[in-house]
């Protein structure tokens, strides 16, 4: 009787396509990971959870004073402060996901080369790890609402849809960047900086309206900008849902998503060889 | 015919020495490269219209290294296997094929059993984390779920003996401590397929001893295990059969004894009878180089490198010396697996040595009670007077073969690897005695 090999081990010729079956295989092994970069990040600290709040607290401080109060930026009849932190909680929690995916293939070298398990796991741990900073600061900005009696339209229902949507590009460029570390070891140093950069193209600091209608398609193919523009809109209930710069944005992350895929996919095979 | 559990089918490997360069390249010097690429591929393709003698122009092609080549062997349901070779003989790359971390560049392996591979005692381990969560962490990592982490909780922690501190990080554990709990983890594993790699490395004797205990236990429940070490005696202990590696082929497999012995055979010096020591390698630095040369003899002065147990051996051993030495020697004779089976002394003989100059010591070992074998000697020399001080240490000095001959009257088959290491004579009668006469 000829037996199915279990695990058949052969050079990988051609395109990889994801084994679910194995994924749910090691979904506790996510889970421990997940737990354990939070553990760790908060044993570490004094202040803990604060963390999640203080960053995109004061940033919102400095941006008010700045770019609200000295440059009078419009902000879509919206009080500047909110305005600016609804951003701020997606925007921190975006930049949190790619910093930590393109360095964690790096990271996790000495596990690549002593244990196997589908490597796809390990850029993904900072996509879900972040998501818990961002209910922390979530929760910070429902004070927010009431203290301006800003209150959601049932357009809040799609939130759930903008926060995965938010996943997807991160771990689409997570896993590109990831791979690419691994690979070139300047990567990683370029990414904070870029992100900041990348911050700026973004409506944080300044509502998408100000950019001219001509250009807006254009603008619109960054991801974020709609995500970005649709929390406020379902959140703060005050500006039309962007339902255009959405459609864009959900068209854009599903094709980052994918090439990030295929493309660490094809090379996770060199890892080992590479770190 | 049964299928085996594992089968390897020329399993190749290659690696790009230059690769190390190559991977901490710049992302900006990857695309300048790229952009220089036709520029480069129309000089090679130049160079080949050209004899180059020099090679100055073959930068760009890299270095590589066969770490495997052609490998082929079934594994039985069952089996415990050794995997044994020198220092870059292939071994761990052979693991990390087959436990899927690096590919192969060739061949292919067909696994019929779940495998857990123990490459490394505490993988993902973190300092921060306690000890319990690092063996959730640690057994996920392992392939466990974490429904069968919770089953076995209580042996893993009992295992490692470190109840009262499983709540504390684990960079308060003790070294001991900390390879303990690791591979308490490993231990409590139940994969069909085992591959281990020198982790019995780490870690005191007396848990040596323990990790040794647990894996034999898990052969014995009829479990795969490839065993990889350095170690003969354990390999010997748990191996049923095992595989020797050189230079990334097979190139013996079979019996583990016979293995073992193809392995210390490759390593062993050149039997010469007259060995020049003065280039030896010395057990210290410090040594001073005394001793010259040595030269195995039999009694009748014969120089030989093999002797039949029972006969004397004469070993004589050079000197030169700046200054005159009231010396002692002590030679000690080692097996084949590198353990002392024999001291020799020159302090047992009542006339010191004085010795000054150039000359030769002989040592006369009469009636040797060793078993068939290959042995070595190793010296160490010193001076008596005015204290005791250890000189010149060479740990293999020589190297010779006993063959039992006719000693035991014709037992040949008893030899130095698995009957022990002496040979006694011994007499035997038989008394014809009722048991009633001495019960009282």
């Amino acid at each position: 009787m000829d037996n199915q090999p279990l695990i058949h081990i052969k050079p990988k010729k051609g395109l990889q396509l994801i084994d679910f079956r194995e994924l749910k295989q090691y979904r506790d092994l996510l889970y421990f990971l997940v737990a354990r970069d939070i553990k760790v990040k908060y044993k570490q600290t004094v202040l803990g959870g604060l963390w999640a709040i203080i960053q995109p607290f004061f940033m919102m401080v400095v941006f008010t004073l700045f770019f609200g109060k000295l440059a009078k930026i419009p902000s879509d009849g919206i009080p500047y402060p909110i305005f600016n932190f609804t951003a701020m909680i997606a925007w921190t929690y975006f930049s949190g996901a790619i910093n930590g995916s393109s360095n964690s293939i790096v990271g996790a070298g000495s596990l690549i080369a002593k244990v196997y398990f589908p490597r796809i796991l390990i850029p993904i741990v900072p996509v879900v790890a972040g998501l818990l900073d961002f209910t922390i600061a979530f929760i910070v900005l429902i004070g927010m609402m009431l203290y301006y009696h800003l209150y959601p339209s049932l357009l809040v229902l799609i939130l759930p849809a903008l926060i995965l949507l938010m996943m997807l590009i991160s771990s689409g460029i997570g896993m590109v960047l990831a791979a690419l570390s691994a690979k070139y070891r300047d990567i990683r140093y370029t990414i904070p900086f870029l992100v900041q950069l990348w911050m700026f193209a973004t409506p944080i600091v300044y509502p998408a309206s100000m950019i001219p209608e001509k250009y807006r398609i254009i603008y619109a193919l960054n991801p974020m900008t709609g995500v970005i523009e649709g929390f406020r809109s379902a959140i703060l209930g005050k500006v039309a849902f962007p339902t255009e710069m959405v459609m864009i944005s959900t068209f854009i992350s599903i094709v980052l998503f994918l090439i990030g895929l295929i493309y660490f996919k094809q090379v996770e095979r060199y890892f080992a060889d590479v770190i | 015919m049964t299928t085996p559990i594992i089968r390897v089918e020329k399993i190749s490997k290659l690696y790009h020495i230059g690769q190390r360069e190559q991977m901490n390249k710049t992302f900006r010097e990857a695309i300048i490269e790229s952009i220089s690429a036709p520029v480069r591929n129309f000089r090679n393709l130049w160079n080949l219209t050209r004899f180059d003698p020099s090679g100055e122009n073959t930068h760009d092609i890299v270095d590589t290294i066969w770490a495997l080549r052609d490998i082929s062997f079934d594994v039985q349901s069952g089996q415990v296997i050794g995997i044994i070779g020198s220092n870059g003989a292939g071994k761990s790359t052979l693991l990390k094929i087959l436990s899927r971390i690096t590919e192969p560049t060739s061949g292919e392996a067909c696994l019929y059993g779940r495998i857990s591979s123990l490459l490394e005692v505490g993988t993902g381990f973190h300092p921060e984390l306690t000890g319990r969560e690092n063996i959730y962490l640690n057994g996920s990592f392992l392939g466990m779920k974490r429904a069968e982490i919770n089953r076995k909780f209580d042996e893993i922690v009992a295992f490692a003996e470190v109840d009262k501190f499983i709540d504390t990080p684990v960079k308060k554990y003790s070294s001991g401590m900390y390879v303990r709990l690791a591979f308490a983890v490993a231990a409590h594993l139940e994969p069909e397929i085992l591959i281990v790699d020198e982790v019995l490395a780490v870690g005191d004797t007396q848990f040596q001893n323990k990790c040794l205990g647990k894996m034999e236990e898990v052969g014995k429940t009829g479990r795969t295990i490839l065993f990889v070490s350095h170690n003969m005696a354990a390999v010997s202990k748990l191996c049923d059969t095992a595989i020797l590696l050189d230079s990334g082929r097979i190139v013996h497999s079979g019996d583990t004894r016979d293995v073992i012995n193809a392995y210390v055979q490759r390593g062993e010096s050149v039997k010469v009878s007259h060995r020049d020591l003065r280039d030896a390698p010395r057990y210290h630095d410090s040594c001073e180089k005394i001793i010259t040369w040595i030269s195995l003899h039999r009694s009748d002065k014969s120089e030989t490198t093999s002797f039949l147990t029972g006969e004397d051996i004469i070993i004589r051993i050079g000197y030169l010396l700046d200054h005159p030495l009231s010396a002692y020697c002590q030679m000690n004779i080692l097996n084949y697996m590198g353990d002392r089976v024999i001291v020799v002394h020159s302090e047992h003989s009542s006339t010191p040595m004085n010795i000054s100059d150039e000359g030769y010591i002989e040592c006369s070992i009469p009636d040797n009670h060793l078993l068939s074998g290959d042995y070595s000697i190793m010296i160490d020399f010193g001076k008596l007077f005015p204290s005791k001080q250890w000189l010149d240490c060479i740990p293999k000095a020589v190297s010779f073969s006993v063959d039992i001959g006719n000693y035991l009257g014709g037992l040949e088959w008893i030899n130095s690897q698995g009957h022990g290491t002496l040979a006694q004579k011994s007499s035997w009668t038989v008394i014809k005695e009722k048991s009633s006469s001495r019960l009282k």
